[in-house]
């Protein structure tokens, strides 16, 4: 984990978010900032809202208080181009799309009519491809490639359109140990030498630890940011659930444990993160 | 009404309402509206082969369901079953197109193969649609465990020694079967509609699978009375008020769960507990 | 050459009518069925040509060609199953299905009082199975612009079409306007089914709209190419077919000549069960070319 190098330029800042869903309060007051070349982690449990905030942000979910800005200028919307990787993407296994055809889209994709050949285009493409080592694959089928693959045709896509901001929504789910390492230190490489902000969603932070720059953690609908020595503390993380929350550090793995009566969720997902990293 | 041949028509009718309402109850279930629609067309195209060839049209309609159905099964695992229902589907039809202009009574003999008939079924009929029906409902009630745990979770049925290609075959032949005995009196069109609808209905209406069987089948019996009454005092085809009949039910089934529903989910919203400030 | 193309075949004017009326309604049903078939939309879209038959017997009995009677009803039904379309694929088919069925049931009722008020038997016949060798040719301009309006949408929205085909989520956050761009191509939907209807019959222009699009899609991976392939499956079949309805009138029995419908249906589905048998030389190509990682078999 580094201290943010150049492009000390902000990227993103919420300011005071809340949202409703349904009836239900979703989001109370969160606040963060991002900056170009970091890698931020949205951390919390299922539902805790990190998709929420994410449709926040790309101006899909109205928000009852609170700010949006992006590179300064006021949002929420689409401008500058963000890059965006959602949590399920399931590909039709028939989809007339090559691993390639599907970055062009990237590109292109929201335009009328049909892509004219042109060298230019297959340049970037070829580019992307090489970015996210993806070239074995570039003419398959996308809907036949495995989990891990289809993730990174997926970010290349995103990154084609040269986002200042790039968000994922969990990719790290159902992928092997060996796909989440590959992914993760992609992402970390992207942000370095482009220069972009990332904000990846997970609810388990342990993958993340190692390229994490910053942590914005969330708990019913509130969240906490800062470094992670400074965030994922007991005292923290417990004000931040209501209740007693302990941070237990095994090696260079965190376990966040909460108290009875709690989410069981987090027990199970970080149990697992211990019995995987071989330590019990 | 009640006299004559229609004595016929009311028997078999109440015992294909009886099998539609079971084996609509399973389609619904696994999902299968497509291949409930295509079966039935398939049969058409033995009917028509049977007229032809001027034999019983039962025999024609099992033969065709029967190789219609399972030949899906058996492509549907080698492609797309989206597709391989449709293509089998229209193949079925155009079969049944040709053998019907290659007969003298193409135009009639298509209406009432398609759309069903009031005083279409004979008393050489009535028999073996009774028997296919005690047939059909056996099997469902031999299989419906299983096949009840394989179309909800095929994995664990899987795990249990159900497997589901069996299951599936199983579900299929009975469809087969239940399209023999359907079509001579609701028509190839719209038994579909028989089968699906009050099916559909009835799940709206109810998450208990009992009293959703017994609703599908209610429905379904509801539906066919009328839809033969109706057809009769105004010689309007019958396929017309079943399929009109069925939605009608189906329309009023899912309006109902949404009023239910609106009027269950409170008014108030719900905030966070505020905290002290972190 | 005189045992392959019956005495008149060229000469016939009712056969250049359907070769040219055939060609295009093919295309236009192969392009439009290419997304049918990979936004799962297979059912819909027979569906709809169903319940076209409820508008073509309905267009009869009012004494208006079955041609808008058919585009309305499709037009209909596709605006209805576009409110009824958001929720799960299960819950759409049965919606649909049900919605299909009560439309059958008022073709059969339409078709019923045709018959009893025109005294024509035929009305059945044409709405169902098609009428390709009796279209009167003043209908030829009206169907071609029809098939060109629907074609120019699909090729219009095509970038569109395939990212929300991708991710419908992807492309609302890039600012596809995902929901527009669905509705547009239920229109497209509706005039190729209604196109189609009219030449190979109601119930029978699903084989058009699915089957050369399957086709293609299992033969190709790129998009553009399957569009070609399909139009070019399309139009084959549907020329053969005519050379052969045509060439049925010597064949017994009857001497009546077997429909056309008959022989569009029955080369398309032989066509889909050729691409399905795919040598194992095929097989290894496509690895080879495809990467090291062998492409999944899902079965579906």
């Amino acid at each position: 984990m580094t201290v943010s190098s150049g492009g000390d330029e902000e990227i993103l800042r919420l300011e005071g978010v809340s949202a409703w869903l349904g009836g239900r309060q979703v989001l109370d007051q969160v606040s963060f900032a991002l900056q170009g070349g970091e890698v931020t982690g949205l951390i919390g449990s299922n539902g805790a809202g990190k998709t929420t905030i994410f449709r926040v942000i790309l101006g899909l979910q109205p928000t009852t208080s609170g700010r949006v800005w992006l590179e300064g200028r006021p949002g929420p919307g689409r401008r500058p181009i963000i890059g965006y990787v959602p949590q399920n993407v399931p590909i039709d296994p028939d989809l007339p799309l090559r691993a390639r055809d599907v970055i062009g889209l990237g590109l292109d994709g929201h335009r009328l009519g049909f892509p004219l050949p042109s060298a230019l285009r297959r340049r970037a493409v070829d580019e992307m491809l090489r970015a996210v080592d993806a070239e074995r694959f570039a003419e398959a089928r996308v809907g036949r490639l495995s989990g891990g693959e289809q993730r990174r045709v997926l970010i290349a896509h995103a990154l084609i359109s040269r986002p200042r901001l790039l968000l994922l929504d969990e990719p790290l789910i159902n992928l092997d140990i060996r796909s989440e390492h590959e992914v993760v230190e992609l992402l970390a490489r992207i942000a370095r030498e482009q220069q972009i902000g990332i904000l990846i969603s997970a609810h388990d932070m342990n993958p993340l630890i190692p390229v994490m720059d910053r942590i914005v953690y969330i708990a019913a609908g509130r969240a906490a940011s800062g470094t992670t020595d400074e965030v994922v503390r007991t005292e923290v993380l417990s004000k931040l659930y209501g209740r007693q929350v302990d941070v237990i550090r095994v090696r260079d793995r965190v376990l966040v444990i909460a108290g009875s009566d709690e989410e069981l969720t987090d027990d199970h997902e970080h149990a697992h993160a211990v019995a995987d990293s071989g330590l019990v | 009404m009640f006299s004559g041949f229609m004595t016929n028509t009311w028997a078999a009718a109440t015992i294909v309402a009886l099998v539609a309402g079971v084996v609509g109850f399973f389609t619904v279930m696994r999902g299968a509206a497509f291949v409930a629609h295509a079966v039935p067309n398939g049969a058409f195209a033995g009917g028509a082969a049977a007229s032809l060839l001027g034999l019983n049209p039962i025999l024609g309609l099992g033969v065709f369901a029967l190789l219609g159905s399972l030949g899906i099964s058996w492509l549907g695992r080698r492609g797309r079953h989206d597709v391989v229902t449709a293509l089998a589907l229209v193949m079925m039809l155009g079969l049944g197109a040709l053998f019907l202009s290659m007969s003298q009574e193409y135009a009639s003999q298509t209406f009432s193969l398609l759309f069903g008939e009031v005083v279409g079924v004979s008393s050489a009929e009535l028999l073996p649609i009774l028997a296919l029906g005690v047939v059909c409902v056996a099997a469902v009630m031999w299989f419906f465990r299983p096949l009840t745990l394989s179309s909800v979770m095929p994995e664990v049925a899987e795990a249990r020694g159900v497997r589901a290609s069996r299951m599936e075959a199983s579900f299929l032949v009975i469809l087969a079967l239940a399209t023999t005995m359907t079509v001579p009196v609701v028509g190839a069109f719209l038994m579909f509609s028989l089968t699906v609808a009050p099916a559909a209905a009835a799940r709206s209406l109810t998450a208990r699978p009992m009293a959703a069987l017994g609703l599908s089948i209610g429905i379904a019996m509801v539906i066919v009375w009328c839809a033969i009454a109706l057809s009769y005092l105004c010689n309007w085809p019958i396929g017309f008020f079943v399929g009109v009949l069925g939605a009608g039910a189906y329309g009023l089934a899912r309006s109902w769960a949404l009023y239910r529903l609106r009027r269950a989910v409170p008014h108030r919203l719900s905030p966070l507990p505020s905290l002290s400030a972190h | 050459m005189g045992l392959i193309f019956s005495p008149g075949f060229f000469h016939s004017s009712p056969v250049l009518v359907a070769i040219v009326v055939g060609a295009v309604v093919a295309v236009v049903s192969a392009v439009v069925g290419v997304f049918t078939v990979t936004r799962g939309l297979s059912f819909a879209g027979h569906s709809l040509a169903d319940l076209g038959a409820a508008g073509g017997s309905g267009a009869f009995l009012l004494g208006v060609n079955q041609l808008w009677g058919f585009v309305a009803i499709a037009a209909a039904a596709a605006g209805a199953i576009e409110l009824i379309g958001i929720g799960s694929t299960r819950g759409r088919d049965l919606a649909t299905g049900i919605v299909l069925g009560a439309g059958l049931g008022v073709a059969a009722l339409f078709l019923y009082l045709d018959t009893t008020f025109s005294n024509t038997t035929g009305a059945s016949i044409t709405i169902l199975f098609g009428s390709i060798f009796t279209l009167q040719s003043s209908l030829v301009p009206v169907m071609v612009l029809l098939g060109a309006l629907s074609v120019a949408i699909v090729l219009t929205l095509y970038r569109p079409l395939l990212f929300s085909a991708l991710s419908p989520d992807m492309a609302t956050a890039r600012g596809v306007p995902v929901r527009a761009v669905g509705v547009a191509y239920l229109a497209a939907l509706a005039l190729a089914v209604s196109l189609s209807a009219m030449t190979v019959g109601a119930v029978l222009s699903t084989a058009l709209l699915i089957g050369p699009a399957a086709c293609a899609l299992r033969l190709t991976r790129r998009p553009g190419v399957a569009l070609l392939l399909a139009a070019a499956v399309g139009m084959l079949s549907v020329w053969l077919s005519v050379l052969l309805a045509y060439d049925s009138y010597y064949w017994p029995p009857g001497h009546r000549g077997w429909p056309v419908s008959f022989f569009v249906v029955l080369l398309i589905f032989l066509s889909y069960l050729l691409t399905q048998l795919r040598p194992r030389g095929w097989a290894a190509w496509q690895l080879a070319r495809g990467g090291s990682n062998p492409p999944r078999l899902t079965d579906r």
